[in-house]
């Protein structure tokens, strides 16, 4: 149990998991002192031990399934074999009579006389019912029949996901169940057609989970845990590279954002209050030393009211560095309050103000939505052309820039071999505060085929890598 | 591990008996719940709860202090939370008292040696909660509500407690717990608690319960509902909840909005009254707004 614990373990740390020696131990006495039988709370008493984060659990879940997967499958086998023995015994066979045949078959012929008619009942039937058991079996017959897995395939199993999913049809089957519900009972208020439609949607889901953990179970049968464990292992959010973030993973960071700028704020605004003492309160001074016979012994000071910085935000939204100029506007947006003033340019070879856009949203990710749709930043062709870009906010707004303003500029600095144009940035350097360039590419990049990041770099007071939230977070830490 | 904790400890048989435990004093809990309570006992270690607001973490603690029938110390945190809030103050009054008593009994008081000795002692300390929990003789539940309240320095002055169980008070020496006392700590996440606590902690995080949970939340906090009522409402809030809404509503709020239509006189929502008495559940206009389109089909 021990040699299995600390393997695990080992892959907790390498999907980034900080587990210290301490919870070690710690999740060696959990162990001891809980039933290893019952897997709910095995699970439940190593994620107690070992994940302090709840951002942390998704990369658990995966390494824990991947770990002891076979136990599972193992424990599912003896439940089905019981399941069979219940229903013979249960005098109220009529609902399940089908149940009970499909699952002897499956018994018999080892999981491979299923014809796919017949799946597909007892996938309907996983479905209305909503039984676990039922569902396990179900996915273990569709991974058998569809995803057509070859043993010894370095794969992380998304592709015989995909597979098997798209032979399955979930999305027609769920139509199917709600046409049948309709049929039913009759005609549905919105409230309730709304209602069935996210039980289904919730009921595939658990599917679609069900099979994830077979494919991962057969997997590991083939490979070894250790094996599949490092193609299965996902960046944590902070860590995804926003650049080349899949849309999964691009929806996991939208979630991890709202909390990251949250707490962002709530620092900043703590340590705006308590960071320096201001100059000495004169009048609460003395009031206070009526106490202590007009002796000064307790000196008060002001609370310090330092200028807030005037923030400029210029945003490439080209397609390659969208999502990352989206994020950036959201975290500096979610800090408003720390900027006496900000004001928002996106450009792609042309540039426009979408200051408005968030003036009049109540949320930063409307406001968002919106400048992908309405703002008008394309000039030529809608390919980078920074040069034009800079040129043109030069004329336009050069002359708001001055002393209180931070100009912060988003992008890869991929030009497509258009002029630089770079004393524009030179010009806002002398005019402005601070000049920053926010740069997604991983710095050995930089300077490599059309990028031009060091032309402009040598106005700008820094130039930084931010390819992850937690750089991200981090800079804009440092800046407000 | 000194003998007397070990014997103090086995609160709990098991997960499953946490579990009953709880729905006995109506704290329905998951496996996750039971089992981190459960093996909080058995590690002598305190429970990090964490979890968005009006999910029971608080309920959760109240409730294992009701089930053992053990008396309940809270410590509410905020900022500016300091030593002589939450550990222990020196009574200086009554200390001030004693000196002046001593030299008005008679031309000879005692040295001031004996004063001293005198002075610095238990009668003149005021235990604060953390120091409480400690000395406490009955069994108690130690709650640190909204620990990420406190500035991460704070922190620091609980960490002997949550892993020693114990206080040092220089003046006095150690105050060492004479049993373990079941201790959680809330928070909230507005930010990231010190690694030292968490490292100390078991950690549970507290989500919206499935449905079919919530259901049965329901049924058990909010008596006469119809069970088809509760039905509903747990399937409404499950799919309020996977909007993309400001606030998203929570336990306490389902329960609230549960109650509402119980003091109605329904045994069942329709789409209308379900739209009419959305603020109870939802607490920005926005999302009032969104939720009514969505779950009447209305556009605004």
């Amino acid at each position: 149990m021990l040699d299995v614990l600390n393997a695990f373990i080992v892959e907790l740390r390498h999907a980034g998991i900080p587990v210290s020696l301490t919870e070690h131990v710690d999740a060696a006495h959990a162990t001891a002192a809980i039933d290893l039988g019952d897997r709910a709370t095995f699970k439940a008493a190593l994620r107690a031990t070992l994940v302090k984060s709840e951002d942390h659990r998704p990369a658990f879940d995966t390494a824990f399934e991947v770990y002891f997967a076979g136990r599972e499958a193992l424990e599912a086998d003896d439940l089905a074999e019981e399941g069979e023995e219940a229903d013979e015994d249960s005098p109220d066979g009529e609902g399940s009579t089908g149940l009970r045949g499909a699952g002897k078959s499956m018994g018999k012929g080892g999981g491979s006389t299923m014809s796919a008619e017949e799946l597909a009942q007892l996938l309907e039937r996983a479905l209305t019912t909503n039984d676990a058991e039922l569902r396990a079996r179900v996915a273990k017959e569709a991974v058998g029949r569809y995803a057509g897995m070859e043993p010894g395939r370095p794969v992380g199993g998304t592709y015989y996901l995909y597979r098997t999913l798209r032979n399955l049809e979930l999305d027609r089957v769920a139509e199917d169940l709600l046409a049948k519900q309709r049929a039913a009972n009759g005609d549905m208020g919105t409230l309730e057609e709304r209602l069935a439609t996210d039980e289904i949607g919730a009921r595939i889901d658990g599917m679609k989970q069900a099979i994830e953990a077979e494919i991962r179970r057969r997997l590991v049968e083939d490979r070894g845990a250790e094996a599949l464990a490092r193609s299965v292992r996902k960046p944590l959010p902070e860590d995804i590279d926003v650049m080349h973030a899949t849309r999964d993973e691009i929806a996991t960071l939208e979630r991890a954002l709202q909390p990251l700028s949250r707490k962002l704020a709530v620092r900043l605004t703590r340590k705006r209050r308590h960071g320096r003492k201001g100059p000495l309160d004169f009048r609460q001074t003395v009031r206070r030393s009526l106490s202590t016979g007009g002796v000064p012994i307790d000196p008060r000071y002001k609370h310090p009211r330092p200028a807030k910085p005037e923030m400029v935000v210029i945003a490439d939204i080209s397609g390659s560095v969208a999502s990352f100029a989206r994020f950036t506007l959201h975290l500096v947006y979610a800090i408003s309050s720390q900027f006496s003033k900000v004001r928002s340019f996106v450009f792609v070879d042309g540039i426009d103000e979408v200051t408005r856009f968030f003036d009049e949203a109540d949320d930063p990710t409307d406001a968002i939505a919106r400048i992908n749709t309405e703002a008008d930043v394309v000039w030529v062709d809608g390919h980078s052309d920074y040069g034009h870009a800079f040129e043109q906010f030069h004329a336009r707004y050069g002359e708001e820039i001055n002393s209180r303003t931070s100009v912060l500029i988003l992008g890869d600095a991929r030009n497509n071999y258009h002029a630089s144009e770079s004393w524009v940035i030179a010009d806002l350097q002398a005019k402005a505060r601070h000049v920053y360039w926010l740069n997604p590419e991983p710095s050995s990049y930089w300077g490599s085929g059309d990028s031009i990041v060091g032309e402009y770099a040598r106005f700008c007071d820094r130039v930084v890598e931010v390819r992850t939230l937690r750089q991200l977070e981090q800079f804009v830490g440092e800046l407000a | 591990m000194s003998t007397n904790q070990t014997e103090s400890a086995a609160r709990f048989a098991s997960p499953q008996d946490v579990h009953e435990r709880l729905a006995a004093v109506d704290y329905l809990s998951d496996d996750a719940i039971a089992s981190t309570v459960f093996l909080a006992d058995r590690l002598q270690k305190p429970v990090l709860v964490e979890g968005p607001a009006g999910t029971g973490k608080t309920q959760l603690a109240k409730s294992v202090a009701e089930l053992t029938g053990a008396r309940l110390i809270r410590l509410q945190c905020y900022e500016g939370l300091d030593e002589s809030k939450a550990l222990y103050e020196w009574n200086y009054r009554k200390q001030l008292l004693r000196i002046q008593a001593s030299r008005v009994g008679g031309g000879e008081g005692p040295g001031w040696n004996e004063i001293e000795e005198d002075i610095f002692d238990e009668d003149f300390l005021l235990a604060r909660p953390l120091l409480e929990a400690i000395r406490a003789t009955d069994p108690v539940v130690l709650l640190i509500d909204e620990v990420d309240r406190v500035e991460l320095e704070t922190e620091a002055l609980m960490l002997e407690v949550l892993s020693e169980y114990q206080v040092s008070i220089p003046e006095l020496g150690t105050v060492t717990a004479s049993q373990v006392p079941m201790v959680f700590l809330t928070s909230n996440n507005t930010r990231e608690l010190s690694e030292a606590l968490k490292r100390r902690c078991l950690f549970l995080h507290v989500g919206y319960p499935t449905v079919e949970r919530e259901r049965l939340i329901v049924e058990t906090r909010v008596p006469g509902i119809s069970s088809e009522l509760a039905d509903q409402v747990a399937r409404i809030v499950r799919s309020l909840r996977s909007m993309d809404l400001r606030k998203a509503p929570s336990v306490s709020e389902t329960l609230d909005w549960a109650q509402t239509l119980v003091v109605l006189g329904k045994d069942s929502v329709n789409e209308d009254e379900a739209a009419d008495t959305l603020h109870i559940l939802l607490k920005y206009q926005s999302d009032i707004e969104r939720a009514r389109a969505e779950l009447t089909g209305k556009k605004r």
